[in-house]
């Protein structure tokens, strides 16, 4: 009886894949092997829930996908790249993180900002933060910009538009500074400045009416300053600060988490008088036990010589 | 939605080879992605393809067609015939018809045929 309960259990399983799911993903639950690389069965999962509730005329109560709704710009000026990012990302109309790190490290020489799926544009700056780290092992010299923009596009063309991310990729090489623009169907452009998200329309006119070719470490930084913050304010999916990134062709770096903070909350916060009670002293918490680890030093050991036959 | 390149492009042979021209608009929508692109990209040292449609669907195109064309012209030990460009081209945007939206004119020079302009339009 038991023995029956349960595969009874298993053929109800098997038939709820079957009704609506494609091939692959009914291969999938019949065999099911670990495999590498992405897995967009949640994706087939959550459309078709969606599509079901819609023909009961039930709202669904999906959760939303954290998006960047975003604005992020990067120009190439006379001695490198500025990359500029606001720092909110949305649930639907929910502020999920007010100040989040839009611009990712790519390479020693070469950064990426991200717009879209958060999930999305981090992984895909993991990834090819990988790829370079093992590329440059193998080659021995400097990354460089157009590689980290082919390998991008690559990777977004071969998932078809599924992975949301929109990406503006900028760095220096021995080639000089450069700047790229990847949409998440895996069309780039190489270009001296760009702005990408939500708020791209706000930024953009900012930056044309503000750009010249070969400017100053300066001027270049204010534009796109001024550029984030015309997201900031005219675009409700971008918010909070404007992050800013300073790659140099010295080989120089400079990241400056919250450059402007045009929506600081700390001095409304410290207005706000706290009842006694939840103010805790510090030295409450008691200490019940403490102990203490020595450091281990850490020696090289000459390698011992190779066996000679 | 995708980006896409609502286009001109041109080619035209002449005695010596070919001249190739395009608009730079690159639009999503009603919006302008990129005001100046270049939609003239190189597959070969002689041989260049004009690219209209989706610009993820033909950068990835061209440049799978640039790395086969450039094995084969290593094999061969001399310049590529625009007619073999031509004929990659159509390949892939035959085997993929239902997947991709690119609509292509190869065109360059080689020494048998001179210049000469191939159009390889969706499908």
């Amino acid at each position: 009886k038991v023995l029956n309960v349960i595969f009874t259990v298993n053929l109800t399983h098997l038939k709820m894949i079957e009704d609506s799911a494609p091939l692959f993903i009914r291969e999938q639950a019949l065999n099911p092997k670990p495999q590498g690389g992405f897995n967009f069965e949640n994706w087939h999962r959550n459309e078709r829930l969606q599509n079901e509730f819609r023909a009961k005329g039930i709202s669904s109560n999906l959760p939303k996908v954290m998006l960047t709704g975003t604005t992020i710009c990067g120009c190439v000026y006379k001695d490198g790249v500025v990359l500029g990012a606001d720092t909110r990302a949305t649930g639907g109309s929910e502020v999920a993180d007010k100040n989040c790190e839009k611009i990712g490290y790519i390479a020693p020489n070469i950064y990426c900002g991200g717009a879209g799926t958060a999930g999305d544009t981090f992984q895909m700056k993991k990834l090819v933060s990988s790829q370079l780290d093992l590329l440059r092992l193998s080659t021995g010299t400097q990354s460089r910009v157009v590689t980290a923009n082919t390998i991008l596009k690559q990777q977004l063309f071969k998932h078809q538009g599924h992975i949301s991310a929109a990406l503006i990729v900028g760095g220096v090489d021995c080639t000089g500074p450069h700047l790229y623009n990847i949409y998440p169907h895996g069309s780039s452009n190489k270009v001296p400045f760009c702005t990408m998200g939500s708020g791209s329309l706000a930024a953009i006119s900012v930056m044309e009416s503000t750009y010249k070719p070969d400017m100053t470490e300066e001027e270049a930084v204010e534009m796109a300053k001024e550029a984030i913050l015309s997201g900031i304010f005219n675009d409700l999916g971008s918010g909070s600060n404007c992050d800013i990134t300073i790659i140099r062709c010295s080989g120089e770096v400079t990241r400056t988490r919250g450059f402007e903070k045009p929506n600081d909350t700390k001095l409304l916060r410290d207005k706000i008088r706290h009842p006694k009670e939840l103010v805790v002293p510090s030295g409450s918490t008691k200490v019940l036990e403490s102990s203490f680890l020595k450091y281990i030093d850490v020696q090289d050991v000459t390698a011992p010589e190779p066996m000679m036959i | 939605g995708e980006v896409d390149l609502g286009t001109s492009i041109m080619a035209v042979e002449f005695e010596g080879g070919v001249v190739l021209g395009a608009d730079s608009r690159t639009s999503t929508g009603t919006y302008i992605a990129n005001r100046a692109s270049d939609k003239l990209t190189p597959v070969h040292d002689r041989v260049y393809c004009c690219r209209s449609g989706s610009a993820a669907d033909t950068q990835a195109v061209s440049g799978m067609v640039s790395m086969q064309l450039g094995g084969h012209a290593t094999e061969l030990g001399r310049l590529p015939a625009v007619k073999t460009a031509a004929s990659l081209f159509q390949r892939i945007c035959y085997e993929y018809k239902d997947r991709l939206m690119a609509g292509i004119i190869c065109a360059g020079y080689d020494e048998v045929e001179g210049g000469s302009v191939y159009s390889i339009p969706l499908g």
